[in-house]
C-alpha cells in the first residue's frame, strides 16, 4: 500500500481483524492464546465442588473490600449512639460500634455482611467436600501430590481466616471465641504464656488483638490463599485434570469440551448461581446477628455458644478430651494442660497425616505411576475405608461441637451426651471402616455379576419343569461355545436397569403438548425390552452364576 | 504479501495446510488450529440441525426469560436499595425487608443470568467431543541432561566449592540477614508474662490495684454489694472495685458470689480445703468466673444441685465441695475469694485469690 493510496476512514468490518494483528504484532499472541481457547476440559458434576470454593472467594474479596471501608478494629471504648435503640448508651468497643454501623446505618451494609458470613461458611464447605471428591476417586496420586498439599493449607488458611473474621466485630461470641483461643495459645508446652502475652499485647484481652487480627484478616491470610489458590489452579492448568474412565478415554489423553466457548460458557454461569446463591442466603437468612448479642465482657456468655461449623470440630475434641493434666515434677514443677492435646496437638496431626497420606500410599501399594485415570470409590475399598473412618471421626467431633445444643432439644442429659461422644469417637470410626469396606466390596461384586450374566429385566419366565427364573439382559455379544459374552470391568459405571440400555421410548418435549412429533424411538415400544443383542432362547437362565 | 507468512508455522504439521486456500470452511480452520494444540475434535454437531424449529425456538425463549428476569432482578436490586427505606426503626415496618429484599433482588439477577448462560451453553451451543494429547510424563532425557549441566554449570562458575573461605565468610551475611529478617517481628511483639510484674498472678482484688486498701465486691456499675442483696440460693456477678473493674482491663476478675442454703453452706465450710479455709463469710462464698478450662465464664449456676456449669465445654464445678470440677473438661477447682463484710456492711475481698485463676498453663504455680 502506498501512502497516497491511505485511507483515512475506519473500516468497521476490518477493524477486528486490524486489532488482532496489531496486537500479535507487539505480543506474538497468536498461538498461545489459540492454545488456551482449545485447551480441552472433562466434564463431570464432582468436578464443579472446587469451583464453588474458588467463586465464594471472589464473593468473600468483593463483599470484604465493601466492609473494610466501614469496619474499624480498634478496642477503645465508646458509647453507642446509632439507629438500634436497645444498646444505645452502652459502653463498647469501636470494633463493635462500627460492625453494628455496618448492619443498621450503612445502606446495604448488612446484606453485605451477612453475604460475607454465608460466602465464609460456603467457601470452608466446598473446600470440605472437593477435598472428599479428591480423596475418594485417588485424584491426590501422582503427580498431584503437591495440589492435594496446597488444597489441605488452603483448608487451614480458610480456617484461621474465618476465625479472625469471626472475632473482629467484637460481640459476645468473639470475644468468647477469643478467649478460649487464648486459653489455646497458652497451654502450649515451654512457651504459653509467653506467647499469648506477645499475641495480645497484655493480658487478655489487651487492646492491640483486634487491630492484630484486622491486618490477619484482610491482608497476611488473603493474600497467601489469593497465592496459594494461583498455583493450585496453574497446577490444574499445567498437569491438565483428571478424567474418569470410559469409552476412549486413556492416562494419556483429556476427553471433554473446549475452554471456549462451552467450558467456559458453563463456568460463567455457574459463578453467576453461587453469587447469586450467597446473595439470596445473604438478604433472606439471618447469620451471626450481632445486635443480639451484645459487647464483649469477661464475665457475659450465654448457652450455647458454638463457633462457625469449620472450627465446631475442634471444640468438640475440646469438650471430649477427659482432663488429663501432665504435671512433670522437676523445678518448680511444670504442666502439660489437658486442653493442649484436642487444640494443638490433634490440628497439628490432622494437619500432617494427610499431607504426607499421598505418599504413604503409594509407598505401601508400591505405586510410581502417574494416575490422571480416576478410581472409582468401591474399587479401592482400603482408602474408601479409611475415608469414611475419618469422616466418623469428625462426624462425631462435629456433632459433639454442640453436644448442648443436641441434649437440650432432643431432651437428651448432657453428660450422656460427652459420654457418648467420648465412646463414639473411639467405637464409630472403625465401625466405618469395617462397614465402608464391605459395602466396596458388595458394589464391586455386583458390577461384575451384571458384566457376566447381565441385566436384570424384571421378566420372570416359567420353565417346562415348573421353575421360575428371571430373564437377564446379557450386555455382550455370544462368544464361541457360551451363551453370552462376558465383559471386563473398566473401572466405570456399569448400567443396571433396563433404562439405561435404551429400553425405554424416548421422552416427549413439552410442557401441556408435544413441542415436536417425538423422534423414532430406537426400539417400537410394543415390543419386548429385551434387546435383539443375543437370541432369546440365548438368555441366561438365573441370577447366579452357574455353579 | 499473507502467502509469505504462510510457511513460519508448519512444525509438526505432516500435510501441508494452506489456510489462505479459499475453499475451506471456517470450521476446517478452527480444526487445524485445535490439531496444532494437540486436539482433536472428534465430535461437532449443532444442537439443532435443522434451524428455526419450534423446539429451538422454545429453548430461545426459555433462555430469553431467564435473562430478562435477570434483568429485573439487578434493576429491582437498585431501585429497593435507592428507595426502599433502610433506616432502622424499632417495630414491624418496611425497614425490616430491606435486606431480604436486596438479597431477593440482587439474587434473582445473578441466579437469572447463571441459568441463562447455562441454559445457552447446554442447549444451544453444538454438542462436543474433543480430546487432548496429555504430554504427560517427564521432559525428554536430552533435555533433562542439559539443563542439569547447565544448573551445576551455574553452580561451579561461582566457584563456591573451591573457595571454602568465602563459603565460611557468605553465611555469616546470609545467617546475619536471616536473624536480622525475624528480629524486628519478634523483637517488638514479643512480651514477658511476667514483667514489669506477673499479670497472670493477680486480679484487680490485689489490693495494690486500690491504694493498698482491701478492694470491695461491686455490682457492674460500680456499686458495693450488702449480704441483703443476695437472696437465699441466689448469686451475682461481681467486679473488683476499683476505677475499670468491671471492663475488660481486668478479664480475669468477674466473680460468682453465692448465697448458700443454711445446709449448703455448712456443708462447704465443712469441706474447705486448707487452701480455702476461711475465705467463706457466714453463708457467703464468691468463686473466680473463669473457667480453668479455657477460661470461660462459667455461669451457669443450678441452685438445687450447689453445680456451676461452664456453657464453653461444659465442664461442672461443685460450689460446696471447692468448686471442684466433677464433669467435663476442666480439671482444677474455681480459685476461691477470701470475703468478708466490712464495717459499713459492705463485702470486700479480704485478699487477692490465693492461686492464678483461668485455663492453666506450662509454669503455673
Amino acid at each position: 500500500m502506498t501512502p497516497a493510496r491511505k485511507r483515512r476512514k475506519i473500516d468497521l468490518a476490518k477493524l477486528p481483524a486490524a486489532t488482532g494483528q496489531a496486537l500479535d504484532d507487539r505480543f506474538q499472541g497468536a498461538t498461545p492464546l489459540r492454545r488456551l481457547f482449545n485447551k480441552v476440559f472433562p466434564d463431570h458434576w464432582s468436578f464443579m465442588l472446587g469451583e464453588i470454593a474458588l467463586y465464594s472467594f471472589i464473593v468473600l474479596l468483593l463483599t470484604g473490600t465493601f466492609l473494610a471501608l466501614f469496619f474499624d478494629p480498634s478496642m477503645s471504648e465508646t458509647r453507642y449512639d446509632g439507629s438500634y435503640a436497645p444498646l444505645r448508651g452502652i459502653e463498647m468497643s469501636k470494633a463493635y460500634e462500627t460492625s453494628l454501623n455496618i448492619s443498621f446505618d450503612v445502606r446495604g451494609g448488612l446484606i453485605m455482611r451477612q453475604m460475607h458470613h454465608w460466602a465464609a461458611l460456603l467457601f470452608m464447605a466446598a473446600i470440605v467436600v472437593h477435598m472428599f471428591r479428591i480423596f475418594f476417586t485417588g485424584a491426590f496420586r501422582k503427580p498431584r501430590e503437591l495440589n492435594w498439599i496446597i488444597g489441605l493449607s488452603l483448608f487451614w488458611l480458610g480456617l484461621t481466616e474465618g476465625f479472625a473474621g469471626y472475632s473482629l466485630p467484637d460481640d459476645a461470641l468473639s470475644g468468647t471465641g477469643l478467649r478460649i483461643a487464648s486459653a489455646i495459645v497458652l497451654s502450649i508446652p515451654l512457651v504459653g504464656s509467653w506467647v499469648t502475652t506477645s499475641l495480645f499485647g497484655a493480658e487478655f484481652p489487651g487492646t492491640e488483638i483486634l487491630p492484630r487480627l484486622y491486618i490477619v484478616h484482610v491482608f497476611l491470610v488473603p493474600l497467601i490463599i489469593l497465592a496459594l489458590i494461583t498455583v493450585h489452579l496453574g497446577l490444574v492448568v499445567k498437569q491438565k485434570h483428571t478424567q474418569w474412565p470410559g469409552p476412549g478415554r486413556t492416562n494419556h489423553n483429556v476427553v471433554g469440551v473446549r475452554m471456549f466457548p462451552k467450558f467456559a460458557a458453563m463456568g460463567g454461569g455457574f459463578f453467576m448461581i453461587v453469587f447469586g446463591a450467597i446473595a439470596l442466603m445473604g438478604g433472606l437468612l439471618q447469620i451471626n446477628p450481632i445486635w443480639l448479642f451484645g459487647p464483649y465482657k469477661a464475665a457475659v456468655v450465654s448457652a450455647a455458644s458454638q463457633p462457625d461449623w469449620y472450627v465446631m470440630f475442634l471444640d468438640g475434641s475440646t469438650r471430649l478430651m477427659p482432663g488429663w493434666d501432665i504435671h512433670i515434677p522437676i523445678g518448680d514443677g511444670s504442666m502439660i494442660p489437658a486442653l493442649f492435646w484436642p487444640t494443638v496437638v490433634l490440628p497439628g496431626l490432622l494437619t500432617v497425616l494427610p499431607m504426607v497420606y499421598p505418599f504413604i500410599e503409594a509407598r505401601l501399594r508400591k505405586d510410581r505411576q502417574a494416575h490422571h485415570l480416576l478410581q472409582r470409590p468401591r474399587d479401592v475399598p482400603s482408602r474408601t475405608a479409611l475415608g469414611a473412618m475419618a469422616i466418623a471421626f469428625y462426624l462425631v467431633l462435629l456433632i459433639s461441637g454442640g453436644n448442648d445444643v443436641v441434649a437440650d432439644k432432643l431432651n437428651i442429659s448432657l453428660n450422656a451426651m460427652t459420654w457418648a461422644g467420648r465412646i463414639g469417637v473411639l467405637i464409630l470410626p472403625p465401625l466405618a471402616y469395617y462397614l465402608t469396606y464391605r459395602v466396596c466390596l458388595g458394589l464391586q461384586q455386583h458390577d461384575r455379576e451384571v458384566l457376566v450374566h447381565g441385566v436384570e429385566t424384571g421378566i420372570i419366565k416359567r420353565l417346562p419343569d415348573g421353575r421360575f427364573v428371571e430373564v437377564h439382559q446379557p450386555l455382550a455379544a455370544a462368544t464361541d461355545g457360551h451363551a453370552h459374552g462376558e465383559l471386563e470391568y473398566a473401572g466405570w459405571t456399569v448400567p443396571k436397569k433396563m433404562n439405561r440400555l435404551g429400553a425405554i421410548a424416548p421422552a416427549v418435549k413439552g410442557f401441556f403438548f408435544p413441542v415436536e412429533k417425538p423422534a423414532t424411538p430406537a426400539l417400537p415400544p410394543a415390543a419386548t425390552p429385551v434387546s435383539p443383542a443375543t437370541a432369546p432362547h440365548e438368555l441366561e437362565e438365573a441370577g447366579r452364576p452357574p455353579q | 504479501m499473507s502467502t509469505s507468512h504462510a510457511d513460519t508455522h508448519e512444525g509438526g504439521v505432516e500435510e501441508r495446510f494452506d489456510v489462505d486456500d479459499p475453499s475451506l470452511s471456517r470450521f476446517e480452520l478452527v480444526r487445524e488450529g485445535a490439531r496444532r494444540d494437540g486436539v482433536e475434535i472428534v465430535h461437532y454437531a449443532p444442537r439443532f440441525p435443522v434451524p428455526g424449529t419450534k423446539a429451538e425456538k422454545r429453548v430461545e425463549r426459555s433462555i430469553a426469560l431467564l435473562l430478562v428476569l435477570s434483568g429485573l432482578g439487578a434493576f429491582g436490586f437498585v431501585a429497593a436499595f435507592i428507595w426502599w427505606p433502610f433506616e432502622y426503626e424499632a417495630g414491624q415496618n418496611a425497614s425490616k425487608f430491606y435486606t431480604p429484599v436486596l438479597g431477593l433482588g440482587l439474587g434473582l439477577a445473578l441466579v437469572g443470568l447463571g441459568a441463562g448462560i447455562i441454559s445457552w451453553a447446554k442447549k444451544l451451543l453444538p454438542e462436543e467431543i474433543s480430546v487432548q494429547d496429555r504430554h504427560d510424563g517427564p521432559s525428554p532425557r536430552d533435555e533433562q541432561s542439559l539443563t542439569g549441566a547447565t544448573i551445576v554449570n551455574l553452580v561451579d562458575e561461582t566457584g563456591i566449592r573451591r573457595r571454602p573461605i568465602l563459603k565460611g565468610a557468605l553465611l555469616l551475611p546470609l545467617a546475619g540477614l536471616g536473624v536480622a529478617a525475624v528480629a524486628p517481628l519478634v523483637g517488638s511483639l514479643i512480651k514477658s508474662p511476667n514483667s514489669p510484674e506477673p499479670i497472670l498472678l493477680h486480679t484487680g482484688f490485689d489490693p495494690q490495684f486500690n491504694g493498698g486498701k482491701p478492694v470491695r465486691l461491686v455490682r457492674d456499675d460500680g456499686t458495693p454489694i450488702r449480704p441483703d442483696d443476695v437472696s437465699v440460693g441466689g448469686q451475682m456477678t461481681v467486679f473488683p472495685g476499683i476505677p475499670h473493674g468491671a471492663t475488660n482491663e481486668f478479664a480475669d476478675s468477674p466473680t460468682l458470689l453465692i448465697h448458700l442454703r443454711e445446709a449448703d453452706a455448712e456443708a462447704a465450710a465443712g469441706r474447705s480445703s486448707a487452701l480455702n479455709k476461711g475465705s467463706q463469710w457466714e453463708n457467703f462464698v464468691a468463686f473466680s468466673k473463669i473457667c480453668t478450662h479455657a477460661g470461660c465464664p462459667a455461669s451457669l449456676y443450678e441452685q438445687q444441685s450447689n453445680r456451676l456449669l461452664c456453657p464453653c465445654h461444659q465442664s461442672q464445678f461443685r460450689i460446696t465441695d471447692n468448686a471442684k470440677p466433677i464433669f467435663g473438661p476442666a480439671t482444677r477447682p474455681l480459685p476461691q475469694l477470701p470475703i468478708a463484710v466490712d464495717s459499713e456492711g459492705f463485702f470486700y475481698a479480704k485478699s487477692d485469690y490465693k492461686e492464678p485463676v483461668g485455663p492453666a498453663y506450662w509454669e503455673r504455680p
